[in-house]
């Protein structure tokens, strides 16, 4: 079947198998391989990226439902001209990653927290928030820190 | 008067300077196996056992061959036939001469020994085409009984390899003096006896497991990319188990996204991909989904203890006793047999012991195998002693703290090179001041007084406190040591640092990251040492082809081992490119300085050459002194003569909800010693992952199997593997006490989290219960089991 999206701010179409993945698609058909796949049970979140604006977890979806969207992968989130996105930078400066696995989709879904919440999070707030994103290596502990230096309240 | 930063001093040894690996995995950029396509790759797609044990009666791979885009479809016989391997899976550490170590092929030849065993794989064009076929193959087995437990495997009444007489593969004493140690316990005022499950826990490393073999047909060799710890290790173990000559082996570890032991194994899947690409000609690969990898992967921990402490009247030990029963699993992996005594000197802990034995029995089950994970033996160990201490405490009536504080090694006080019962030399030590800080830090007299006035007030949320002062052997290791412990390899480590052309300097590293940060250590102990900024400093590592001499990464062993031998090779280059500015400064070498990558003549500051000229006089060879050999490249094999022995002191609080048995964290307090860090920064980040990975042990995870050999929870639906929302923000600090192993004077902080968390927050759970006459409890501390142990010792229904 035929797929049409925007990726990243491009429009790319493919032809794929209709059980494809969103996430295959993405990594091995158009080549985007920053998403990554922890999981096969949606539990992990390290496949997550923004559809239509909001962060969902790409191996949940088959690509064609994407038909038409638009889609931001890790990719896409710093400038054109190179400049880490301030939740990129935030988690180098908190030393909020290690392996760095794990790291594209907490970085999507922490900038989609922090979007859906302009009044500022605290802690717990984060920490509820993050709680589809499974990292192995941080003890979660620099990445909350991260997180509430770009969204935290006050 | 304007201040000029010096820029070294933000990345020198010491500093916390920005990891140099982020912007790249920020990016999405840096590529794991997965990441790396390959034209003509076939798919390899495994058909695993669903049984424990059983014998395989027939395959029916008609159906999966004619499926779309299958290559290929080969059983366990069928590849045994292709003569793909030479010598079955190794395991490097046959731990008495009279071991049993039975024959581990990559894929089952005719009797399965866990579920997820391999008994035919299926090689295909597509991802998904390669798990469709493997479905389409048809085993019939005949079952067999199973052995699901380390209890089942004593009884002895079923075997897990139909061949054996009993499930028993080995029994290792460590008793250096067993008359001392019956005294010991024959005068003892107290005595305690306590038996703790170390459950088997699944590593889950978010980088899944994958490879990826690239054979040259013409060429006759064939490059691995896996994800792995032990490059090095898995290159030879393939040379060994194929017949491949080592020499034609490549293998690579891209960017790994996390390992913690699990990917130091040699895996079935290594060794098939490898020989299949080389027989057929085309790249294979194949990468483990998370389900499958409960399986495919080793686990963790598994392991029954029983410890005995004999204590005098105020609660100083006289003795400790111990012994393991350990579930190795179906099989003996690298090191499986190795991983419960690497715990085995640590069972007195940090305390002054006069007499001491453990001794240790493996076990075959039906279950995955087990090997290394965090800490491997060493968390266990912890586990033991310091949870016996807390027992201890309450029978002799005093405090946990009191109880540590009288058994303390020295007394508590600084010392250095001090041997111990279990026939280890600590390197160095100084607990008092470091038990002081954390109880300082966590406010423990200010926990104790809100302890004590909800108890009075009987409120239905009880705090409880706990507190662990742990040590840890790491820094694996000096090879003598390996060798007398029958460890099938050495624990030196290699480095070269070269000074090209143009003054940019390349290290060359046998260790193996995969998000430890080495890049940006050891760019930092580079830097610091030649007076190099940074960023003109770049790391190679992790292919065999570049960084051809090395033991890889596992242990706690990088830094103390592989930084150690970089920062000696920086003093060799040091020395060479001395001897070159004194000849072209005609001065005499030992009238020259060396400071921020310049030399110069003592005096006569006018005088100096920096070391990126001498570094390209090197190269043209122009005017070097008679008989030097061109270019500034040095190399340094390190082998310590010592471990390392990092300790601390973590307090925990806990709150438990007595109507639900929800345990919460509520705060998280460590106070570590590795000795100098390089890069502080790096090494809170190891403490804060390790400690919740401990935690994680204590509250959430255990793979649990059915009595028939079946893991019931393989999945992260159902194996607890805690979110951000399950664990507190820490409080860390540290001490620092050098370590006398090694010039640098560094520890290692991999795995020390991970050794003292489990029985902190256990300590913690088991004090909030303690009014109710609670002195133990088994792990994970689930709401159910909490609330349930509550109830019984309330006399109510469990």
């Amino acid at each position: 079947m035929e797929v049409s999206v925007t990726v990243n701010g491009k429009h790319r179409s493919a032809d794929v198998e209709p059980r494809t993945l969103l996430v295959h698609f993405l990594r091995d058909t158009l080549g985007l391989t920053g998403t990554n796949v922890g999981c096969d049970t949606s539990s992990c979140g390290a496949c997550t990226i923004h559809f239509n604006g909001e962060s969902a977890k790409s191996c949940t979806m088959f690509a064609v439902q994407a038909d038409g969207a638009e889609i931001t992968t890790i990719e896409g989130l710093a400038s054109e001209a190179g400049e880490m996105h301030p939740m990129q930078q935030a988690f180098m400066d908190c030393h909020g990653l290690q392996c760095g696995y794990c790291t594209p989709g907490m970085v999507m879904a922490a900038t989609s927290l922090v979007a859906e919440n302009p009044g500022g999070l605290d802690e717990a707030g984060v920490r509820e928030g993050l709680e589809g994103n499974l990292c192995r290596c941080t003890g979660y502990h620099n990445i909350v820190k991260a997180v509430l230096s770009v969204g935290g309240a006050g | 008067m304007t201040a000029v930063e010096d820029p070294i001093k933000t990345t020198a040894i010491g500093t916390s300077m920005k990891r140099r690996e982020d912007p790249k995995l920020l990016a999405g950029e840096s590529k794991y196996v997965d990441d790396i396509q390959v034209v003509g790759q076939l798919w390899m797609g495994m058909v695993r056992s669903p049984m424990a044990h059983a014998r395989i009666t027939s395959i029916d791979t008609s159906a999966a061959e004619v499926a779309e885009g299958v290559h290929s479809v080969l059983t366990g016989p069928q590849l045994q036939d292709m003569g793909l391997w030479i010598a079955p899976l190794p395991c490097a550490w046959p731990v008495t001469e009279d071991m049993v170590n039975p024959p581990h092929y990559p894929a089952a030849i005719d009797e399965v020994h866990h579920v997820g065993e391999i008994v035919a794989v299926v090689l295909a064009d597509s991802r998904y085409g390669a798990v469709d076929a493997a479905e389409q193959v048809v085993v019939d087995y005949e079952p067999l009984d199973a052995v699901a437990s380390v209890a089942a495997a004593q009884d002895g009444s079923v075997t897990a390899h139909s061949e054996h007489e009993t499930n028993k593969a080995y029994h290792w004493p460590l008793v250096p003096d067993p008359d001392a140690l019956e005294a010991a316990f024959a005068n003892a005022v107290h005595t305690v006896k306590a038996e703790f499950v170390q459950q088997r826990l699944i590593p889950a490393a978010m980088e899944p497991r994958g490879v990826l073999a690239v054979p040259s047909p013409m060429g006759g060799d064939v490059t691995l990319y896996s994800a792995t710890q032990v490059p090095h290790i898995l290159k030879v173990m393939i040379a060994a188990t194929t017949g491949i000559p080592e020499s034609k082996i490549r293998v690579i570890a891209p960017a790994v996204g996390g390992g913690f032991g699990a990917k130091l194994n040699i895996n079935p899947d290594e060794i098939l991909a490898v020989t299949l690409a080389n027989r057929l000609g085309r790249a294979v690969r194949w990468t483990e989904s998370r389900s499958e990898a409960a399986f495919s992967t080793h686990q963790g921990r598994g392991q029954l203890q029983t410890i005995e402490l004999a204590a005098d009247a105020d609660g100083k030990l006289q003795g400790v006793r111990v012994h393991v029963d350990a579930d190795l699993g179906a099989y003996m992996m690298l090191l499986t047999p190795g991983v419960p005594l690497l715990g085995s000197f640590l069972y007195t802990g940090v305390y002054a012991v006069p007499a001491f034995g453990f001794t240790c029995d493996g076990y075959f089950t039906n279950l995955t195998p087990t090997d290394a994970y965090r800490g491997a033996g060493r968390p266990e160990a912890s586990y033991a002693i310091e949870r016996a201490m807390d027992i201890l405490a309450a029978q002799v009536g005093i405090g946990p703290d009191e109880i540590r504080r009288r058994n303390y090694l020295a007394g508590g006080e600084y010392f250095e090179n001090l041997e111990v019962p279990s026939t280890l030399v600590f390197d160095s030590g100084n607990y008092g001041p470091n038990l002081d800080r954390a109880l300082e830090l966590a406010d423990y007299d200010g926990l104790r007084a809100e302890q004590a006035r909800r108890r009075a007030a009987g409120e239905s949320k009880q705090l409880g406190i706990g507190m662990v002062t742990y040590v840890e052997i790491c820094g694996l290791a000096p090879s003598r040591a390996l060798g007398g412990l029958s460890y099938g390899a050495g624990g030196w480590e290699h480095a070269t640092v070269r000074l090209l052309p143009t003054g940019k300097a390349e290290v060359v590293s046998g260790s193996t990251p995969h998000g430890q940060g080495h890049e940006t250590t050891w760019s930092q102990i580079v830097s610091d040492k030649l007076g190099i900024p940074p960023e003109d400093i770049t790391v190679l590592h992790s292919d065999t082809a570049i960084s051809p001499l090395g033991l890889d990464t596992y242990g706690s062993r990088s830094l103390a081992v592989g930084g150690v031998a970089i920062a000696a090779a920086c003093d060799k280059v040091v020395e060479k490119a001395k001897q070159i500015a004194a000849h072209q400064m005609e001065a005499s070498a030992d009238d020259l300085e060396f400071a921020h990558g310049m030399f110069s003549v003592s005096g006569s500051p006018d005088q100096a050459m920096p070391i990126q000229a001498i570094a390209f006089g090197a190269f043209t060879a122009h005017d070097l002194p008679d008989g030097m050999e061109p270019n500034l490249q040095e190399q340094v094999t390190f082998d310590p003569t010592n471990f390392v022995f990092p300790f601390g002191t973590h307090v925990c609080t806990v709150e438990i909800d007595e109507d639900t048995g929800a345990v919460e964290l509520l705060s998280y307090v460590a106070v570590d010693d590795c000795g100098n860090q390089v890069n502080p920064m790096i090494v809170e980040g190891q403490l804060h992952g390790g400690i919740v990975q401990g935690i994680a042990q204590a509250l959430f995870e255990e793979a649990c199997y059915d009595e028939d050999g079946n893991l019931t929870n393989p999945s992260l639906m159902d194996y607890l593997v805690p979110s951000a929302a399950d664990v507190p923000s820490m409080v860390t600090d540290y001490t620092v006490t050098p370590s006398t192993s090694n010039p640098l004077g560094v520890k290692g902080a991999g795995e020390a989290g991970t050794i003292s968390s489990a029985a902190a927050v256990m300590n913690a759970v088991v004090d909030a219960l303690s009014p109710y006459g609670v002195v133990d409890m088994d792990m994970p501390a689930t709401p159910q089991r909490v609330w349930r142990t509550i109830n019984e010792a309330k006399g109510g229904q469990a």
